[in-house]
């Protein structure tokens, strides 16, 4: 564990020295944090609660999600493919350590960094301008924190399968934006599942992007407990080792091609 | 030839440019230092010369050459670029100037070379009859043919390289500013780039100004060097005069017909005995070639011998170690 | 910048992005995908409530279609130039000031992204099916205000753009402080501006002027009221301020380039 411990502070450390992009970044989602909250509240002055959230709920939700974009990293990333595109891979792969836990690894000491610095930000603001509801317990942000943990790896997991496409096409920006729109859309960033009508929730729900953002954010709002808070994370968990797993298997079939190729 | 031909193709007159440069105060604090890049250089260059700019880095040569091509506004005194100002009239200054920075790149990466030429016909709205001249003569001088129809991420460095050299004087301008034209290149790609430069400068009296830190370069283009350091214009003349002022020290290789002890000759230090071969380091205030071989003649029966030059490498490098 | 010039320079890098076919159908979809998920939202808001801020569903999708084509607009021309700072943060800017053509024109046609031009589609489409749908007595005025609207309000992004990307000539990371408020502005124009709390609004009102872009024009066309203490010539003053916004992002990204080339960074 230890070689994957330093990579995660390493890349951490590393974050940090970025100051400049990271104010700029934190206030983005804030500003777009401020513009959706004043679009639901208008929905919600027509309606008290809509599935059993209220306004409080929405605009709350609406804070935790703009605080965890970059946590799950939603706009994708470029750097694995980048290596791949220019051949570096080769070296990758010849390196002691796993080649898809090095990156993950690197994914969650992002996400540290981008938790404190991206995440807590706009919470601030959100709470300044409006009524926000905090967890009341510390098992409700234990439950969060893991929950957030979890999404960390099924983002990772549905980011590093976009960017293997670099294997088979030379530019994977079109494959990788297109991924993210839809698991963006999917996972609630534009607006939050309760909010769908009872079908398209059900498809979203049974997909694995729910657990990017729909989920960690339901658990802040304290909507899971028991048991079913155990069933949440589990189907998180699963998501993850399905989408980790997939990565494994596509990664080794497109190293064999490139091994037998010759590149 | 008129009276405005014997003005100088580029002039700097008292040119400073000082930056505030941030710089850490403790872990958290910056404060704001004042760097002065260029200080208070006067230079004329003249019409049809290729003259080389060089120092150690950050000596200033770049922040020289981006004041001349209109990037950056001096901080006090004059520029003239082919009598214009390049802080004032910048577009009419990038007309009558070709500009290579050797590690940027100003093609069209996912184009042919051929297509990156005619779009910088139109930025430059050369007419097309004169583009198309230009373009077979460099296409010829450069021996492009080969290649000038395949994409630039598909040419090797210096394909690129001879590629970006064209593509800076297809617009036929006067005055040439090159930043490092033979970083990473070959030896093959280098010679080619240094013929194409002589073979311009003989036929259009292009003005050619390079920094480089190849010297080979300058011994091979430039009859004039000016050299900077830490802002200031510490050598101005010619490769010959430099080598004449600088090169006191000469060293006479010796081929004995059998190994010996080491020789030892007035005035005269042997620095490397290799067998029958001995290196004799002399300064010419002390002796001469003539006397030295003269005098080991006596000593020995000699073979062979020849007198080495004083690299230019060695005459700048110690040039700019006496600066520092 | 000559339009004929412009034109080579804008087919040449649209050659160049076609050598990586796959990548430009997949990214234009992605591009249309993503305001084709602008209007689901709309829908999917439309499909819990009848209204919001008393605007009916045919008046908000008109208000996305109008803001959609003239921020693709915007988007397609004009959103290179928040390119900037990547190319002062790699040194490639300088290459700009060499060449005898304005810098924000060369931006524009040398980083121009056919792909962007999906972002429209989907609100023209709209735009088409909305307008006969909308509860509205047209007048000659009302008629002639949805093309000025459209025009206008790509001036309006595009002059916000080009402020926004200014910037980057003082702070080295800008580029997400300018997405706020480009993209913010395409998101929060969709909506009639009333929602926002009064200090916002008047922020995108008299400041960063997006009101103007198609809220409220779009109030004149379909008969809504405008927020009191707006005048109700503020709906026919769109061109005044896209004149106005371009004077003064013009001025700005002036001052930018003068700055960088006192300061070389």
């Amino acid at each position: 564990m230890r070689p994957y411990w330093e990579v995660a502070r390493r890349t951490f450390h590393k974050m940090t020295t970025y100051r400049g992009a990271t104010f700029a970044g934190a206030f983005t989602n804030t500003v777009f944090g401020l513009l959706s909250a004043y679009i639901l509240l208008a929905v919600y002055a027509q309606r008290p609660s809509i599935n059993g959230y209220d306004a409080v709920d929405a605009v709350t939700f609406t804070f935790v999600v703009q605080g965890l974009l970059m946590v799950v990293s939603v706009f994708g990333d470029t750097e694995i493919a980048d290596r791949i595109k220019s051949g570096d891979v080769v070296i990758d792969l010849y390196r002691p350590i796993d080649y898809q836990g090095y990156w993950l690894a690197e994914r969650y000491g992002k996400a540290a960094f981008y938790a404190i610095f991206r995440g807590i930000p706009p919470l601030i603001v959100g709470a300044l301008v409006f009524d926000l509801r905090f967890p009341t317990s510390v098992s409700t942000w234990l439950a969060f924190l893991l929950s957030t943990a979890l999404a960390v790896a099924v983002g990772f997991g549905w980011g590093f399968l976009l960017q293997l496409t670099a294997f088979w096409i030379l530019d994977v920006r079109g494959p990788n934006q297109l991924g993210w729109v839809i698991a963006q859309f999917l996972a609630g960033m534009f607006i939050p599942l309760f909010l769908f009508p009872a079908w398209l929730m059900a498809i979203a729900r049974a997909l694995p992007f729910a657990s990017i953002l729909q989920l960690p954010a339901e658990t802040f709002l304290g909507k899971h407990e028991g048991a079913d808070l155990v069933g949440v994370l589990a189907i998180q968990a699963v998501w993850a080792i399905v989408l980790i797993g997939a990565g494994r298997l596509v990664l080794a079939r497109a190293v064999r091609r490139v091994v037998v190729q010759g590149g | 030839m008129t009276a405005n031909d014997r003005d100088p193709a580029i002039e700097l007159r008292d040119v400073s440019k000082t930056f505030r440069v941030a710089h850490k105060k403790g872990r958290v604090r910056r404060g704001l230092r004042e760097v002065v890049a260029v200080d208070d250089i006067s230079l004329a260059i003249e019409r049809g010369s290729i003259v080389g700019y060089i120092g150690p880095n950050g000596a200033g040569k770049s922040t020289t050459i981006k004041m001349l091509t209109g990037i950056l506004v001096p901080s006090s005194g004059q520029v003239r670029v082919d009598r214009l100002d390049p802080s004032r009239a910048r577009l009419e200054v990038t007309r009558r100037i070709g500009v290579v920075f050797g590690q940027r790149s100003q093609l069209w990466w996912d184009l042919p070379l051929r297509d990156s030429f005619s779009l910088l016909r139109h930025v430059y709205r050369v007419p097309g009859p004169r583009h198309q001249e230009n373009l077979d003569r460099f296409v010829e001088l450069l021996d492009m043919a080969e290649f000038v129809d395949v994409p630039v991420r598909q040419l090797s460095l210096g394909q690129r390289m001879r590629g970006e050299l064209a593509a800076a004087i297809l617009h036929d301008p006067t005055i040439l500013f090159l930043d490092e034209p033979t970083i990473g290149l070959d030896v093959v790609s280098k010679e080619a780039v240094r013929r194409f430069l002589i073979e311009l400068n003989r036929e259009r009296h292009t003005t050619v100004l390079l920094t480089t830190h190849d010297l080979a370069d300058v011994e091979r283009l430039c009859e004039r060097l000016i050299i900077i350091d830490h802002g200031t214009v510490i050598e101005d003349g010619t490769v010959a005069d430099i080598k004449e002022r600088y090169g006191t020290e000469r060293t006479v290789v010796i081929d004995l017909d059998q190994p010996s002890v080491p020789l030892t000759v007035a005035g005269t230090e042997v620095v490397r005995i290799d067998g029958p071969r001995q290196w004799l380091r002399f300064r010419r205030a002390d002796t001469t070639a003539a006397a030295v071989v003269a005098a080991v003649a006596e000593q020995a029966d000699v073979r062979d011998l020849t007198v080495d030059e004083p690299e230019i490498d060695d005459i700048v490098r110690h040039i700019y170690q006496a600066s520092r | 910048m000559p339009l004929r010039i412009y034109g080579h320079l804008v087919a040449a890098k649209t050659r160049a992005d076609f050598q990586y076919r796959t990548s430009f159908f997949l990214y234009l979809a992605s591009q249309t995908l993503i305001s084709f998920a602008d209007m689901v939202v709309v829908l999917i808001l439309f499909t819990q409530v009848s209204s919001i801020a008393s605007w009916s569903r045919s008046q908000v999708l008109f208000l996305y279609a109008l803001s959609g084509i003239g921020f693709g607009l915007a988007d397609l021309f004009i959103s290179q130039v928040g390119l900037v700072s990547r190319h002062i943060k790699a040194g490639t800017f300088d290459q700009f000031l060499l060449r005898p053509l304005g810098a924000l024109w060369q931006l524009s046609a040398l980083e121009f992204a056919p792909r962007r031009a999906g972002r429209a589609v989907q609100p023209v489409i709209v735009l088409a099916v909305i307008l006969p749908a909308l509860d509205v007595q047209w007048t000659p005025v009302k008629v002639a205000l949805v093309p000025i609207t459209v025009v206008c309000g790509a001036v309006i992004f595009g002059a916000v753009w080009v402020t926004a990307s200014s910037l980057a000539f003082y702070l080295v990371n800008s580029q997400e402080l300018a997405n706020s408020f480009t993209y913010g502005g395409s998101f929060l124009t969709q909506y009639p501006i009333d929602i926002l709390g009064p200090w916002l609004r008047r922020f995108f009102t008299f400041a960063v002027p997006l009101a103007f872009v198609c809220y409220f024009p779009a109030a004149y066309i379909v008969d809504q009221p405008l927020p009191e203490s707006i005048p109700s010539w503020f709906s026919f003053a769109a061109p005044v301020i896209a004149l106005a916004s371009v004077v003064v992002a013009r001025a700005l990204w002036r001052l930018g380039i003068r700055h960088y080339r006192s300061t070389g960074s």
